[in-house]
């Protein structure tokens, strides 16, 4: 991999001058513009951190965007109670490492006090909506980023950077605004707030290649391992309390890696050997299958699943 | 990207290209297949278009299936707003802000143009240039961007003849130049039949130049710097104020415009007052010099106030503040633009109360005729505004500088975007319109 440097070596087809930026530098500048630009015009922003490689790198770029200053933003972690446990490891350590204040909304708080229900098939993700919403009302979150790629999903190519929404965190395509050249507007009516997406324009593969050139560390489930699976809906599942294995499933050891980071019941792993960064970027660059495809059972539901979820307030 | 390297990745620059195209004119089809045949096109969204093409009994997959997100659109066959898309080859990352091309969409078109440095223009091959083109190359020219690739499509209809391409780009390169545009390029392609998009075609071996996605490839996307006046727009003071930098006061920014050096003397704006560059942090690496559009923090010699929607300028080049601003602008709220209308004006990272105080004319885009005095500006009007502002900016011509020559007008009681500006002169010089009397006395 290449170092930190600003310049791309010049190339033979004259598109290389001293002054470009490489794109991961472009990528990197306007994602601290983003958060620059929020910290300068809001009261009160949080950052959604749930430990997943996307919001690890917001948390870096925010880093390096007040550095050598703290970061004048907390974090929020919607917690579904089936959170792999390196994962709440790797959340606890960053937060002592960097001095945050960490905010959690616990789906499993929801549904012992009898507001949310279990959903038969087990699974919690869209159950996030509410502790995530109710939380932005009582902090009174003014901005809240998200770690949310236009690349990931159909419905998410049309996003804002800065994406208003009403008191129920609700996203109306229709009023969203037109984004100007950098010029972004966050005004909104008291009781709104803001998601705003710095990887808007990253892809996965801009995202793994960043890790690599800053020496980010991640939680060592992104990374080969042995684990204990079975299979539901034509995806490897983490055998937990959660809810699996159950009758006709049977559990295996398997040499596997995740791709993306969320809930347990419907975060599927895939089967890999890559155990250095370097392997994982290979694979990437080499795989044929989407991040969401592959690893997301919730995103299959139908064509129409994520823009409905996205105007109810999930992202 | 299947078979490249994390080496042939870890560097490449990134273009931000537009489109524009009318619905008819096989744009879905153009960005399908430039996908497609790029490989960036993944196993899992392939089996998505094919079972949704199948489910509408087309036979072939519809590539065009792969770009259009929202249900609304799904169901009535167009696209309704801007979408990003994203591709990468060995050589270059692309993001591709595709806009959909009928006339009620004009802001969507100025939105993706506003950050591209190339904007594609399609036109079919059977009907050539037609009012939409002219209004497509219009904007491309208003937005001032640096690249403009015609793309005649559909040559597979009109049996792949040269003199067809040929009298088309022909006149749409007359017309384009008239208005300014600095670069065309015009290629012949099919889309569907996938000719000159990624690779070249045999039907058309009388065609000498780039396909489609080598052009996009090799076209430069760094400007001479020494031309540019240099701008950074304030964001934000970082101010540690801990033991160990119990002095530290940066200004951080993305530069808009040219370059800063450390050592170069530098004025404030709107204040005036000057001072030297002592550092630049580049993210944590400090550096000598710095250029658009890196997001830096710049260290002065002197403790001066400084805050954010300040303007760091080099003192031996900085523009002048007004409180008068004269600029062509798309008005891209649903409500109307009025002759007196209250509102905010956004530019850089400062935004001060304005008001409108004339629109002296209105702009049609099919023949580039004003009309004098409309009043308002209604959703994808463009015209011309005259602005009064509570405070001084610094503002710089949008010929000279996209990011400190153009500005958004916000309605301060909802907090909607209602303006795209861009300071000074238009593309081609209009008729100029009778000044009113300046009625003094605003306030706000």
């Amino acid at each position: 991999m290449t170092t930190t440097v600003a310049t791309v070596k010049g190339g033979e087809d004259g598109t290389a001058s001293p002054y470009a930026l490489s794109h991961l530098d472009a990528l990197e500048s306007e994602a601290v513009h983003i958060f620059r630009e929020v910290a300068g015009e809001f009261e009160r922003p949080v950052i959604l951190f749930s430990g997943g490689k996307d919001s690890i790198v917001m948390l870096h770029l925010a880093l390096k965007a007040f550095a050598p200053a703290a970061i004048p933003f907390s974090l929020l972690h919607v917690d579904t109670g089936h959170n792999f446990p390196e994962v709440l490891e790797y959340r606890d350590r960053v937060v002592a490492a960097h001095g945050l204040r960490l905010h959690v909304a616990s789906v499993q708080d929801y549904i012992d006090r009898g507001v949310l229900k279990e959903r038969p098939d087990g699974t919690r993700n869209p159950l996030q909506t509410l502790p995530l919403t109710e939380k932005i009302q009582s902090e009174k979150f003014d901005a809240v980023f998200g770690g949310g790629r236009r690349d990931e999903e159909k419905a998410r190519a049309k996003e804002r950077v800065f994406s208003l929404r009403d008191e129920f965190s609700q996203w109306d395509p229709r009023r969203q605004r037109p984004e100007l050249w950098n010029l972004y507007n966050g005004r909104h009516a008291p009781g709104e707030h803001v998601r705003v997406f710095p990887l808007s324009n990253w892809t996965e593969l801009d995202v793994w290649q960043y890790i690599a050139r800053e020496g980010i560390e991640l939680p060592e489930i992104y990374f080969a391992h042995e684990r204990e699976v079975f299979k539901r809906a034509g995806m490897w599942l983490t055998a937990g309390e959660w809810g699996g294995p159950k009758d006709g499933e049977t559990v295996e050891k398997r040499l596997v890696r995740y791709r993306t980071v969320g809930d347990m019941s419907c975060t599927g792993a895939v089967d890999s050997d890559a155990v250095s960064l370097e392997q994982v970027i290979t694979e990437i660059a080499a795989s044929r299958l989407t991040e969401r495809g592959a690893t997301r059972a919730d995103d299959k539901m139908s064509e129409a699943a994520m823009e409905d979820r996205k105007r109810e307030g999930y992202f | 990207m299947s078979t490249t390297t994390t080496e042939e990745l870890s560097a490449t620059t990134l273009l931000r290209f537009a489109t524009a195209g009318s619905v008819d004119d096989g744009k879905s089809t153009l960005v399908g297949r430039l996908l497609h045949d790029s490989k960036s096109i993944l196993t899992d969204q392939l089996e998505a278009v094919e079972r949704a093409s199948a489910s509408r009994g087309q036979e072939a997959p519809d590539l065009a299936l792969l770009t259009d997100g929202l249900r609304a659109e799904r169901e009535q066959g167009i696209t309704i707003d801007v979408a990003y898309r994203y591709f990468a080859t060995p050589r270059r990352r692309f993001i591709l802000a595709d806009t959909p091309g009928h006339v009620q969409y004009t802001r969507n078109m100025v939105t993706g143009a506003s950050t591209a440095e190339l904007t594609v223009i399609l036109v079919d091959a059977r009907n050539g240039v037609v009012e939409q083109t002219r209004r497509h190359a219009a904007i491309a020219a208003l937005l001032r961007v640096p690249h403009v690739v015609l793309a005649v499509n559909k040559m597979d209809l009109v049996d792949y003849q040269e003199s067809v391409f040929a009298a088309i780009a022909e006149e749409f390169t007359a017309y384009a130049l008239e208005l300014g545009v600095p670069e065309i390029t015009a290629i012949p392609i099919s889309a569907l039949a996938g000719d000159n998009v990624v690779d070249p075609s045999a039907n058309m071996d009388w065609y000498g130049g780039p396909t489609f996605l080598e052009h996009l490839e090799t076209v430069p996307v760094t400007h001479d710097l020494s031309h540019c006046h240099a701008r950074l727009p304030v964001q934000y003071v970082i101010r540690p104020q801990t033991a160990e930098h119990p002095d530290y006061r940066g200004y951080a920014g993305q530069i808009a415009a040219g370059s800063f050096r450390v050592g170069e003397s530098v004025t404030v704006l709107p204040s005036g007052r000057t001072s030297k560059i002592s550092g630049i942090d580049l993210l944590g690496e400090p550096v000598d010099i710095a250029w658009t559009t890196q997001s830096v923090t710049v260290l002065l010699e002197d403790d001066i106030d400084i805050s954010r929607g300040d303007l760091l300028v080099p003192t031996k080049d900085a523009p002048a503040t007004t409180q008068d601003i004269e600029a062509t602008v798309c008005h891209v709220a649903d409500a109307p633009l009025t002759v007196g209308h209250r509102v905010l004006l956004k530019h850089g990272t400062r935004t001060v109360k304005a008001i409108v105080k004339d629109i002296p004319s209105r702009l049609t885009l099919d023949d580039l005729s004003l009309h004098p005095h409309p009043g308002q500006l209604v959703a994808n009007d463009i015209g011309r505004v005259k602005i009064r502002t509570a405070e001084p900016l610094p503002v710089d011509s949008y010929a000279d500088s996209r990011r400190t020559g153009s500005f958004i007008l916000i309605d301060p009681n909802d907090g909607t975007t209602l303006t795209a500006g861009m300071v000074g002169e238009s593309f081609a010089a209009p008729e100029p319109v009778k000044d009113e009397a300046e009625d003094d006395g605003w306030d706000f």
